[in-house]
């Protein structure tokens, strides 16, 4: 059981890494962009396009999370 | 060569330089220290190990793992893996995150070397398991790159021969300059290394998507493989704009992201 814990803690921390909210991000883009597809929203390049904006978008939000102002709940 | 396979050569090197430079820190701190015996023969190990993981990995996936979705999964891995280190490249150059400074990893090593106890036995168990689990996990990530841009590139040979150039060329400058390698701008590397695979991760995740719509076919970008390099210059262009804009935003209240 201990080596199986070690087996899946090595695989998390390989894939998913410091910060699990990347790995958040790009699995939300794709599903929006798989929902997208599903109800026909746009063509193949509209489709490929909307995947690109969707992933950057993510990536953007969290990099806001990271870096917005934090509040000083010492004060 | 044509201009993608040139793409994914230089893709593989570099990311695979980057993770010699770290391996090899870690094993020219335990040579230096617990003695170069137990610091080469924890890395065989680790190389012979590897060879396993690489063989077992590869058949498994490309006899078991349908090409679509292999194209998915490893477009995702990648990605996830491409903005993790364009993250902290941008938190660094933005001043948000402290330097990775290999001089300073180098001397953490040693410390701990140097404060580990003595084995009784005639191999330096500690330098061994150091070198080992250093090389092991740095060289998982290699042919993680190798087997994902190999498979996804439909040529294995051209992105391990990309990594083999580093795999050969960073323990021979280490071995010239006979120090850790902090000439060498691994942060610079990191960013680059993170531009490439956002841009490749971008491009085979959103293609993959195709394997949800009926007859399970890959989205076709426009341009198709020319679409790497717009992909890359719109990744590269956005990092600039994060960077000034997290420099720009607060200065005085910027606090260093910890993760």
């Amino acid at each position: 059981m201990r080596y199986l814990k070690a087996f899946g803690q090595f695989w998390y921390e390989f894939v998913i890494g410091d910060d699990p909210k990347i790995a958040a991000a790009v699995v939300t883009a794709l599903a929006v962009l798989v929902a997208a597809l599903s109800i026909g929203l746009f063509g193949e390049v509209g489709l490929t396009v909307l995947g690109g904006v969707l992933i950057v978008a993510a990536f953007a939000v969290t990099l806001f999370i990271d870096t917005r102002p934090r509040v000083n709940r010492d004060r | 060569m044509t201009a993608a396979v040139w793409g994914v050569v230089i893709a593989a090197f570099v990311a695979s330089f980057v993770e010699m430079v770290e391996a090899t820190t870690i094993v020219m701190a335990m040579g230096f220290t617990r003695g170069w015996r137990s610091a080469l023969l924890g890395t065989l190990a680790a190389v012979g190990a590897l060879a396993v993981v690489t063989v077992a990995a590869g058949y498994a996936i490309a006899t078991w793992l349908p090409e679509s979705v292999l194209q998915l999964v490893v477009g995702c891995l990648l990605l996830i893996f491409g903005l993790q280190w364009l993250r902290k490249a941008i938190l660094r150059a933005s001043g948000r995150k402290a330097v990775h400074d290999e001089d300073a990893i180098y001397q953490k090593e040693v410390a701990a070397a140097e404060a580990a106890g003595k084995g009784a036995g005639g191999l330096d168990m500690f330098g061994f398991m150091v070198s080992f689990k250093g090389v092991f996990l740095e060289g998982t990530e290699v042919v993680f790159i190798v087997i994902t841009f190999g498979l996804n590139a439909h040529n294995v040979p051209a992105a391990a021969l990309g990594a083999l150039g580093a795999i050969i060329i960073v323990p021979a400058i280490a071995l010239a300059a006979k120090r850790p390698l902090s000439m060498i701008n691994e942060n610079m590397l990191k960013y680059v290394v993170g531009l490439l695979l956002a841009s490749f991760g971008t491009y085979w995740s959103v293609a993959g998507v195709g394997v949800f719509r009926a007859g399970h076919q890959v989205l076709s970008w426009p341009g198709h493989d020319l679409a790497i390099l717009v992909l890359l210059a719109v990744w590269f262009a956005l990092s600039r704009v994060f960077i000034a804009a997290l420099r720009d935003r607060s200065p005085r209240e910027q606090e260093k992201v910890t993760a």
